[in-house]
């Protein structure tokens, strides 16, 4: 009975579970394409969070990474005729190992300069991908095969939709055993103050570029997944914007929280859709502009009101609930949850 | 009524509470010392009468409130404040920076006429005007600020340890300038000095300031003789 | 020697737009320490409000060039006061997100009023070129210098020779002492915003007839004129002028004799951003700190 805090916990996970695992069965198949595309948009932003929100660098130029894991998987599969699961790992991996070789010289940059740089990098990358042809296709790109189900009972859809699913929670159980231990101690401190962590011990560098490598390993990944959604890769696949939907996504879920990222992912996707179909009776020139003028003003609206995003807010209505049925249960125990600092 | 007068002045630098009511009042044309230890409030007073901290009680300045007075309106009601480092925009040229002193000036016939005034007290200035003010010295700095005090034409000088870091031949000269200044221009002058042997030496009025509270105030020349200032200030 | 000079004044002009809407970057950069990401959206936009006093309300180019750098300049202000003011003080995070909000807001707006097919926007300017020594240039070209030109020379004047260009200047570096001296930090800072925004427009009025106008046209410019603005130290007008000159000058050398680079013009501007922030930040005419204690 005093324990009620567990309880509600197992509760919203039983909850979250049933939800995840019951949708593409209730939605048709191209819902089921855009919770996929949610779910990358997801595990990408997770990975920009890990950087920003946890070692405090900036990215404006995350989309480069997905770029790279899209391109990776492409190219896998039409030149050495590998099957694209096992080119998901292989686009983290070398996502992850030009990551580690964009930290080095991030090492230099600070605050603005290091924004300025790696939006010079979500700039370059699609002319960079042109330029290869025979190998990246040109301008026209590469066409994927199209994702078939490996499980009986289960549509195309339906089970690309599970794959991502899957992928989606052991990368989330990765990043947050990262940060329960010593790494994600270890980030925090140099995001608090490089001085003292390095006095502390932390070899700041190490974990900076260290940062840098996971988050574009996430980036590579989603980059894959977003590739095989699509169906193909072509460098207007990249644009700029990409990486700075990536943004919006962290900062609205909430920057320096892992569950963020999931309402970060659904936003991403979502958003744009609903304020597009929203306008679209109104006119079409107006439906055209509105996921702009809508992201631009959530941004803000985050900005001024709620700087810890949506998982803050939910955060701080957990503790509330959660502060309320011990109240019920007539327990004296102060509310565990703190909410998240948000960016600072 | 005195040109200005701090009733019950509290200051905090965020939650940290660091004056708990000081009463000062300066008459016009009167050089007042503000003593004491460090960590006492000096400085903060200064900088709750020239709006940088946040701060309560009554503060009257030439007849005006000055309670809710952001930094800026101070000074365009005549407050001249030379902070502690005295403030030098080091990447400006001398000439730029005493422009700027002028900054509030609606008079803009007579401004030529206080550069030379300046010049006159600070020659060394006169031939410096192009300069950086970041390359003058510790000492040509502290002239510096002072000069770019008088070109507000201020009624109040609150000067901040002029003395800090220069050798004890330029304080001399400094504290000089600024008591001839007194003198001639009638300007007030509010002084925090380190140095009390050298502000008691110039001033009318003194005030020692212990814990964010006045505990003693008088006639500079009466607190020069007072036994505890002796033993704790002026070190005989 | 024809065909490079050739090469070089073209690469001015493109430069020269470059150029200025590098200045209306370092101008906010100088004044609060902040790369204004949405300063590209905001140059079009003011050049939208160009066109429609030119197409809608039939004004003559002069009158319309100056509504829109007016306009500019107002809508810097009002957007500084109202939105940027709060995140004054905020980590660099945080004012990236919101000049990419007001990125975002600039760009769906204009979309939303002025719709995204691409229009041709006048200039009063003649593209037929002339023979200068054998160097064809086109009075456009020749335009585009000069006004960058006047546009620096002005900003020069009056952050140097003004009372309220050195108080502008002393709000953005020592806002403390500033203050002490009666300038309201605050309000020079929106000045600051005004400018550089009516800078902008003066760009994207210059851009606008030789890239047709609509709402994306400015997204290829302010890359090359963040790569401008750094390349020429990001807290120096003239710096920013020259960068811009020469990276169009260079890019165009680079198009013309190495034609394996000529479609990654823009990665190259790109690569020079990085190498110029990593090994010399203060850029070519960047002020180092002078100071002494």
């Amino acid at each position: 009975m005093a324990r009620t805090g567990p309880g509600l916990r197992i509760a919203i996970g039983v909850l979250v579970a049933v939800v995840a695992v019951g949708l593409p069965f209730q939605a048709s198949g191209f819902q089921s394409l855009e919770l996929a595309y949610a779910l990358t948009f997801a595990i990408a932003i997770l990975g920009l969070n890990l950087l920003i929100g946890y070692s405090g660098q900036i990215s404006l130029g995350h989309g480069a990474f997905l770029a790279v894991g899209g391109y990776v998987t492409a190219i896998g599969q039409q030149r050495y005729g590998l099957n694209y699961l096992v080119t998901i790992p292989l686009a983290g991996i070398i996502s992850g190992l030009i990551g580690f070789l964009v930290g080095l010289p991030a090492l230099r940059l600070h605050g603005i300069y290091l924004a300025l740089a790696t939006f010079a990098l979500a700039v370059a990358a699609p002319s960079v991908m042109k330029k290869p042809a025979d190998l990246t296709g040109g301008v026209k790109g590469i066409i994927l095969p199209p994702y078939t189900s490996l499980v009986p009972g289960l549509s195309d859809d339906q089970y690309f939709y599970f794959l991502c699913l899957l992928i989606t929670v052991i990368l989330f159980l990765v990043s947050y055993n990262i940060l329960r231990k010593r790494p994600g101690r270890a980030f925090k401190a140099v995001r608090d103050g490089e001085l003292a962590a390095a006095a502390f011990g932390i070899n700041v560098s190490t974990y900076k570029t260290l940062a840098f490598a996971i988050s574009a390993i996430y980036g590579g990944v989603a980059g894959s997944l977003y590739a095989t959604a699509t169906g193909f890769v072509s460098p207007d696949s990249y644009p700029f914007q990409l990486s700075i939907l990536l943004l919006v996504g962290a900062v609205l879920g909430g920057i320096a929280t892992i569950e963020g990222a999931i309402f970060g992912g659904l936003f991403t996707e979502f958003l744009p859709i609903f304020s597009q179909q929203a306008l679209t009776p109104i006119s079409r020139q107006l439906a055209n502009a509105a996921p702009a003028v809508t992201q631009g003003i959530v941004l803000l609206i985050v900005m001024f009101v709620a700087r810890q995003g949506i998982a803050g807010l939910l955060r701080q209505g957990y503790a509330a609930l959660r502060g309320r049925l011990r109240t019920d249960a007539q327990t004296l125990k102060p509310a565990g949850e703190s909410p998240p600092t948000g960016i600072r | 009524m005195p040109l200005l007068e701090l009733n019950g002045l509290q200051a905090w630098y965020g939650q940290r509470h660091v004056l708990h009511g000081v009463d000062i009042s300066v008459e016009e044309g009167q050089i007042v010392a503000l003593l004491g230890a460090n960590g006492a409030g000096k400085t903060t007073t200064l900088r709750s009468i020239s709006g940088m901290v946040s701060r309560s009680g009554q503060m009257c300045f030439n007849g005006r409130p000055l309670s809710r007075a952001p930094a800026d309106e101070t000074a365009r009601l005549g407050i001249a404040h030379v902070p502690e480092g005295r403030g030098t925009m080091g990447q400006m040229s001398v000439l730029e920076n005493l422009r700027l002193g002028a900054y509030v000036r609606r008079d803009r016939k007579n401004v030529a006429g206080d550069f030379r005034r300046v010049f006159e007290y600070f020659p060394w200035l006169a031939q410096r005007q192009k300069q950086a003010a970041g390359t003058l010295s510790g000492g040509e700095q502290q002239m510096l600020a002072v000069g770019r005090a008088l070109m507000s034409r201020p009624k109040l000088l609150l000067l901040d340890e002029p003395s800090l870091g220069l050798a004890p031949l330029v304080v001399r000269s400094i504290v000089e300038i600024v008591a001839t200044i007194n003198r001639t221009d009638g300007v007030a002058v509010l002084l925090v000095e380190q140095n009390a042997a050298l502000a008691l030496n110039v001033a009318h009025q003194a005030y020692v300031l212990e814990s964010g509270r006045v505990v003693l105030s008088g006639k500079a020349d009466e607190l020069s003789k007072n036994e505890s200032v002796r033993r704790s200030y002026l070190g005989y | 020697m024809t065909a490079l000079a050739q090469q070089i004044v073209s690469g001015l002009a493109a430069g020269g737009i470059y150029a200025s809407l590098a200045l209306a970057l370092v101008l906010i950069y100088s004044a609060m320490g902040l790369v204004n990401f949405a300063q590209g959206e905001f140059a079009m936009f003011s050049t939208f409000i160009a066109w429609a006093l030119i197409v809608a309300l039939h004004l003559p180019y002069a009158l319309a060039f100056v509504g829109a750098v007016l306009f500019g300049f107002g809508a810097g202000i009002v957007l500084e006061r109202a939105v940027v003011r709060p995140f004054e003080k905020s980590s660099p995070l945080i004012l990236v997100i919101v000049t990419l909000a007001l990125f975002s807001i600039a760009n769906g707006l204009a979309g939303a009023i002025w719709g995204y097919v691409p229009k041709p926007f006048p200039s009063p300017f003649p593209v037929t070129p002339i023979s200068l020594g054998g160097v064809l240039v086109s009075l456009q070209d020749m335009a585009v210098i000069g006004i960058t030109l006047v546009v620096l020379g002005l900003i020069s004047l009056f952050l140097t020779r003004t009372r309220l260009g050195l108080a502008l200047r002393a709000a953005a570096l020592y806002p403390e002492s500033a203050s002490l001296m009666g300038v309201r930090v605050g309000w020079m800072l929106a000045l600051g915003w005004g400018l550089a925004s009516a800078v902008g427009a003066v760009s994207g009025i210059l851009v606008a007839p030789i890239i047709f106008l609509e709402p994306n046209m400015m997204q290829g410019t302010i890359i090359y004129a963040f790569a401008a603005a750094v390349l020429g130290g990001i807290d120096s007008p003239l710096g920013a002028v020259v960068g811009g000159l020469s990276l169009g000058v260079a890019l165009n050398l680079i198009g013309a004799y190495i034609p394996q680079l000529a479609d990654v013009r823009l990665g190259v501007a790109l690569l020079l951003l990085v190498l110029v922030l990593v090994l010399r930040p203060a850029g070519l005419l960047g002020r180092p700190e002078v100071s002494r204690v």
